[in-house]
């Protein structure tokens, strides 16, 4: 296996075990001031545990003293050494953006420097901290248990506690001996988990020493039962274990401390390392690192069906052709309607497999949700605001890639909903809405695309705010923003420069760094829109096509060259008479059933002879709200295309997505219409020269 | 060489049982990789391995409890058994080898050591 294989083995499965973690720590998060599942807790332990080791391994040391510090603040959790707060559970949260900011670098190449490792060593100063003051374990009641040593040699620490703390407990501890075929031995065990579970806690599970038969093996369960003998007895009969006891029923623990109590960490001040809490750690990005798809092997299948069918109508062209070549006189009818039948199998194979494949490139959004989800959680609590945090739709699946870059648009649309779309309960109590605000991400499918909606039902936006500042900064004229319409207005937010982080809270509306997440989407082939009304929400709708692998294009000739547009942007083709075209502010528009739309003379922009014509064929492309026409000298025809990246000079041109090959061996530019769009409607500089 | 040896891996991090493997491949020996103790405790019977390599903290069968088993049924109990872990404490170690281990490696490791260390107990 080549390094490079095992490296992407390697932020995989770190990957995996950071999202693991945050899971249960979400799921701690979401039940603060509970007594905490020691199963849960002890959960993460092996999570920052495996993490630990792993990145030693591969030789990331920053990562691993971070899940070193973690491992050991949660083995104190475990071991009842610290008591469960906030304070840890925050510590413990905001080192998953420690780790995954490492991982990240480490992922790009960085192995021990660059900003993340900064935040890493403050991180492990911080985790560390919550450890000081740790008291020591107090007496040992297993001792007066007199367990075997050899049992004792085998237990974990964390084994161990379990036992005292039972054994503290008064429980009485078993062991629960039972032998198995080494066929079935794991469901069995299983069985004899599932049925011991409701009565106490199995401890450890040990493959004993002294094997029954051949093909057997035996199992000792040691556990601490909350009810009677003859429950447990009998609970376990049917699986044919048996039970002895471990220990007799203890003394009573008089002279021991309640077991929850421990000794007392240290007052509850903040941590005395400082804590850097807002910019760096807002930026780690909540991209996945891997490139990896898990793919259910039922969908493999199916492809690989689609493969042996294929296999067959080959040999049946592979007939058909030999007949043609060896044939002496004209071929019969019947030899062209065969052709014709599978030609026509081998297309709808074809499809079959594509279709398959695609199948496999898709994930279900819940792996983005979660994640979302988390800093959600953090934002709320930070903003000191009561919001309600609602998911829907997280088994909707769409193109991994895609999924991907949503990340960062939609934590940007959930930010700004919490910081700046709802209000504080008492203004909204004021207002005589529900005190707890609500903010909503769903998702749901629709056709060859997917919806998303990120929605508050907050203040709304305030048009006359969004008139002034779009004034202030030059983004219209007066006279432009007079015909604009509310929808308008509103959509102005998403223009480049229509706010900064400095202006964010003088703003009562949106508008930190739209245009970034309007841009973002528009490179996925997504369209954003929004919805607001005053006092009662604004919601943003982000449309995304299921797939970015294939494309269906429209195949257009501009001066002789021959372009690809993705259909999925192209809104309408018209014919335009050229004395229709007027200029306004030295641009050239077009008019559209009253709405005057950019037009844009392909040939020119890329610096190619213009035909002089009477008349345009006009590709009318639209990406979230802006429209822009496209003149083109020629329509071929329609096609799917799957777009190869360009490489070396020609990866950075702006209006060119890749390349494409249409058949017949001719290579031709996809447009990006994204960066076209952005590279000609930029406000004003950007005018036609 | 004998016959070509068969090693079983105990681990339950993927990336370092591939890391574990690729070391042990290279030396032309056959890997069996299971991702934990239950899995661990299936293969046995059904194979001849030349060693064992275990993890220490891994779910439900821990390794300890392994070696024990490993150590204590005369099948299997002339096995070497080396443990790789990230319990580098003495006492751990400590633990490791009176319950029968032969080698116990902290992580991280060199791979170099590693194959120095399966050399010497397969006289390759």
């Amino acid at each position: 296996m080549s390094g490079k294989r095992l490296a992407d083995e390697f932020v995989a499965e770190a990957q995996e075990i950071v999202e693991a973690l945050g899971k249960d720590l979400l799921f701690l998060d979401e039940r603060r001031g509970d007594e905490p599942d020691p199963e849960v807790v002890n959960g993460i332990f092996r999570g920052a545990h495996s993490l630990k080791g792993l990145s030693a391994m591969f030789g990331f040391p920053a990562l691993s003293t971070v899940a070193h510090q973690m491992e050991d603040v949660l083995d104190a959790l475990r071991l009842g050494k610290l008591r469960f707060d906030d304070r840890v559970l925050d510590a413990l949260i905001e080192s998953l953006d420690v780790l995954q900011a490492l991982l990240a670098e480490g992922a790009g190449g960085a192995v021990d420097a660059g900003p993340a490792h900064e935040a890493a060593q403050t991180q492990a100063r911080r985790l560390e901290a919550l450890l000081t003051g740790q008291g020591a374990a107090g007496p040992d009641p297993l001792e007066a248990l007199g367990l075997d040593p050899q049992l004792r040699a085998v237990l974990t620490e964390y084994e161990e506690h379990r036992l005292k703390e039972n054994a503290r407990k008064g429980l009485p501890l078993w062991k629960v001996r039972a032998v198995f075929g080494l066929e079935d031995f794991d469901q069995k065990l299983a069985a004899l988990n599932a049925a011991l579970k409701p009565l106490g806690e199995v401890v450890s599970t040990l493959p004993s020493s002294r094997p029954g038969e051949e093909a057997t093996i035996a199992f000792d369960l040691l556990f601490a039962a909350r009810g009677a003998r003859d429950a447990v007895a009998g609970a376990v009969a049917p699986l044919g274990a048996e039970l002895s006891a471990l220990s007799g029923p203890l003394e009573p623990p008089v002279a021991l401390a309640a077991p929850s109590e421990g000794p007392e960490p240290p007052a509850p001040s903040r941590p005395p390392v400082p804590l850097e809490v807002d910019e760096p750690r807002s930026e780690t990005s909540l991209r996945s690192l891997t490139q990896t798809v898990r793919v259910d092997i039922g969908r493999l299948d199916a492809l690989m069906n689609a493969v042996g069918e294929l296999g067959l109508v080959r040999a049946n062209l592979e007939r058909l052709a030999e007949v043609a070549r060896t044939a002496t006189a004209v071929l019969p009818g019947r030899w062209g309607q065969e052709l014709h039948a599978e030609t026509r199998a081998l297309a709808r194979k074809l499809e079959e497999l594509q279709a398959g494949i695609l199948d496999v490139r898709m994930v279900p959004l819940g792996q983005v949700f979660d994640k979302l989800a988390r800093l959600v959680r953090r934002l709320v609590r930070e903003s000191g605001k009561e919001i309600h945090f609602q998911i829907h739709g997280g088994d909707v699946e769409l193109d991994k890639l895609i999924v991907e870059e949503l990340s960062d648009p939609l934590m940007h649309l959930l930010r700004n909903a919490i910081d700046h779309g709802v209000e504080p309960r008492a203004q909204r109590e004021k207002q005589g809405k529900a005190g707890l605000a609500t903010i909503r991400l769903a998702a749901r499918a629709q056709g060859n695309h997917v919806l998303l909606e990120v929605g508050d039902d907050g203040a709304g936006m305030d048009e006359e705010r969004i008139r002034e500042v779009a004034l202030e900064r030059g983004l219209v004229t007066r006279t432009r923003l007079n015909e604009l319409s509310r929808d308008e207005v509103l959509k102005l937010v998403f223009l480049p420069g229509f706010s900064t982080r400095a202006e964010v809270t003088e703003l009562s509306g949106r508008g930190v760094g739209l245009d970034v997440v309007k841009t973002n989407l528009a490179r996925l082939s997504g369209v954003i829109d929004l919805s607001s009304t005053r006092g009662q929400g604004t919601t943003f709708v982000l449309t995304l096509p299921l797939t970015l692998a294939i494309l269906r294009a429209l195949v257009v000739e501009v001066s002789g060259k021959t372009w690809a547009v993705p259909l999925n942007s192209v809104q309408e083709i018209v014919a335009v008479e050229a004395k229709a075209l007027r200029t306004v502010e030295r641009r050239e528009v077009l008019q559209l059933r009253g709405q005057t739309v950019p037009f844009v003379r392909l040939a020119r922009l890329f610096g190619l002879p213009e035909a002089k014509l009477e008349r345009y064929h006009v590709v009318v492309v639209a990406l979230a709200q802006q429209r822009v026409g496209l003149a083109v000298d020629a329509l071929v025809g329609q096609q799917d295309v799957v777009t190869k990246p360009l490489g070396g000079r020609l990866a950075h041109v702006p209006g060119v997505a890749g390349a494409t090959d249409l058949g017949n061996r001719r290579t031709v530019l996809v447009l990006d219409v994204a960066s076209l769009m952005e590279e000609f409607l930029r406000p004003r500089a950007a005018a036609v020269p | 060489m004998a016959a070509e040896q068969k090693v079983l891996i105990v681990e339950d991090s993927r990336a370092t049982r591939e890391l574990v493997s690729a070391t042990l491949s290279a030396m032309g020996l056959e890997v069996v990789s299971a991702q934990n103790g239950f899995d661990a405790l299936k293969l046995l019977p059904r194979h001849r391995f030349s060693l064992i390599i275990t993890d220490i903290n891994m779910p439900d069968i821990n390794g300890l409890e392994l070696i024990n088993f490993v150590k204590r049924n005369p099948n299997y109990r002339d096995t070497p058994l080396f443990v790789i872990t990230t319990e580098g404490r003495e006492v751990d170690r400590q633990r490791g080898l009176q319950l029968g281990a032969s080698e116990y490696l902290v992580k991280p490791f060199q791979s170099e050591l590693l194959g120095a260390l399966v050399k010497r107990y397969l006289a390759l």
